[in-house]
C-alpha cells in the first residue's frame, strides 16, 4: 500500500513485529543436539513409563521430571492426518501436502509431520511410514532435518496399537 | 540425562497489518498529508482534535469537521531523558497534551527542544512538518517551541 499517491486515505500500514529470544531449556535443547546428529530422542517418565517426543522435561501426567533418554528409530505409525488443499502465506509447500500425528516406534505420543511419496487418497490412520532425513551436511538443531516420512510396505497397525509399540515396531 | 549446553535463538515474529481508518480517521489523515489537521465538532459545541467518530453524550456519528491551527499551548507533559528504540524521537523529548487553537481537547503528540526548562505548562508551540507528508501521524515531525 502506498498512500503517496492517494488523494483521501482510507489505509493506514500498522504492522507488529515481536522480537523474541527463545531459549529451549534442557530436555528440548538435548532433543535438538540428538537430531543434529540424526537421532530422533525422547524421554520416558520415571512413573508411569511414557516416552514423550519431542521431551519437555517432565511428565504432564504425573508431574514429575523425565530424565531418562531413550533412542527411537525412524519408523512410526500415522495416528491421525489432514490433507492440506489450501496455501498458507509465507509457507513454500505447494498443496495439497499431507500433515500427519505420528507416533515413532517407542514413543507414547505423537509429533506432527509431513507425508510424501505416498498417494494421498490412501494414507490412512495406522499406515507405516519411515523418516527421510536431509542430508548429513545439511543437519541442523531442528526437526526439519526430516525432510518427510513416506510409506513403509508393513501392516497397518491396529488403532487400539497405535502409541503402544517397542522401539524396535513389536507390540509391547 | 547427558546435558548440553542451553541452545538459544532470536528470531521476530510479524504481523503486517493494513488498517482501515474509516471516514473520520481518514480525514484526519488527508488533512495531515495537506499539512492541515482536523477536528470535529460534538453536539456540545466542543472542537475535538483529533477528531471522533461518535458523539461522547448522544453516540451520533460526528461529521461537523473543523480545521484547527498547527499551533497551540502545553495542557501537560512528561520530559523523557532517554528516548526508547520505539520512541518518536531519538534525542531527549517530552510526551505532551497540546491544545491546538481552535481546539477544546488537547492532542497527544511530542515536542523537541533543547531547552528544557521551557517546557512548561502554557508555552506556545507549533508542528514542525516533515517534508513530504503521507498521511500519518508522524507526518508532524514533532512539536518545537515558538519563539517568545
Ligand atoms: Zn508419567
Amino acid at each position: 500500500m502506498d498512500n503517496k499517491n492517494k488523494e483521501v486515505i482510507d489505509a493506514i500500514e500498522a504492522p507488529i513485529y515481536l522480537k523474541y529470544k527463545f531459549t529451549a531449556g534442557l530436555a528440548p535443547a538435548r532433543f535438538l543436539s540428538q537430531l543434529k546428529q540424526g537421532v530422533l530422542t525422547g524421554q520416558r517418565c520415571p512413573k508411569c513409563d511414557n516416552v514423550y517426543v519431542p521431551p519437555r522435561g517432565s511428565c504432564p501426567a504425573c508431574g514429575v521430571a523425565t530424565e531418562e533418554e531413550v533412542v527411537l528409530g525412524d519408523k512410526a505409525t500415522v495416528q491421525s492426518f489432514t490433507i492440506v488443499s489450501i496455501p498458507i502465506p509465507g509457507n513454500p509447500i505447494q498443496p495439497p501436502y499431507i500433515v500427519a500425528n505420528l507416533v515413532p516406534d517407542g514413543a507414547n505420543i505423537s509429533f506432527i509431520h509431513l507425508m510424501s511419496e505416498c498417494v494421498n487418497e490412501e494414507v490412512r490412520i495406522g499406515q507405516r511410514v519411515t523418516a527421510i532425513w536431509k542430508p548429513r551436511e545439511e543437519w541442523d538443531f531442528a526437526m526439519d532435518n526430516i525432510r518427510y516420512f513416506k510409506p513403509l510396505d508393513e501392516p497397518d497397525v491396529p488403532a487400539e496399537l497405535i502409541g503402544h509399540l517397542s522401539v524396535n515396531g513389536t507390540e509391547n | 540425562m547427558v546435558k548440553d549446553s542451553l541452545l538459544q535463538k532470536e528470531y521476530e515474529l510479524g504481523f503486517t497489518y493494513t488498517r482501515s481508518t474509516g471516514p473520520v480517521v481518514g480525514k484526519f489523515l488527508t488533512g495531515l498529508k495537506n499539512r492541515q489537521i482536523f477536528g470535529n465538532r460534538a453536539s456540545d459545541g466542543r472542537v475535538i482534535v483529533p477528531p471522533m467518530e461518535y458523539d461522547p453524550e448522544t453516540f451520533r456519528p460526528l461529521n461537523d469537521f473543523v480545521q484547527v491551527s498547527d499551533a497551540g499551548v502545553i495542557e501537560s507533559w512528561c520530559w523523557v531523558s532517554k528516548p526508547r528504540s520505539s520512541h518518536p524521537s531519538a534525542v531527549p523529548f517530552a510526551w505532551a497534551m497540546i491544545k491546538l487553537d481552535g481546539a477544546d481537547i488537547s492532542m497527544i503528540h511530542h515536542i523537541v527542544t533543547n531547552e528544557q526548562n521551557r517546557v512548561v505548562t502554557g508555552a506556545r508551540v507549533k508542528a514542525l512538518w516533515i517534508d513530504q507528508p503521507v498521511g500519518f501521524i508522524s507526518d508532524i515531525r514533532c512539536f518545537v517551541l515558538e519563539e517568545d
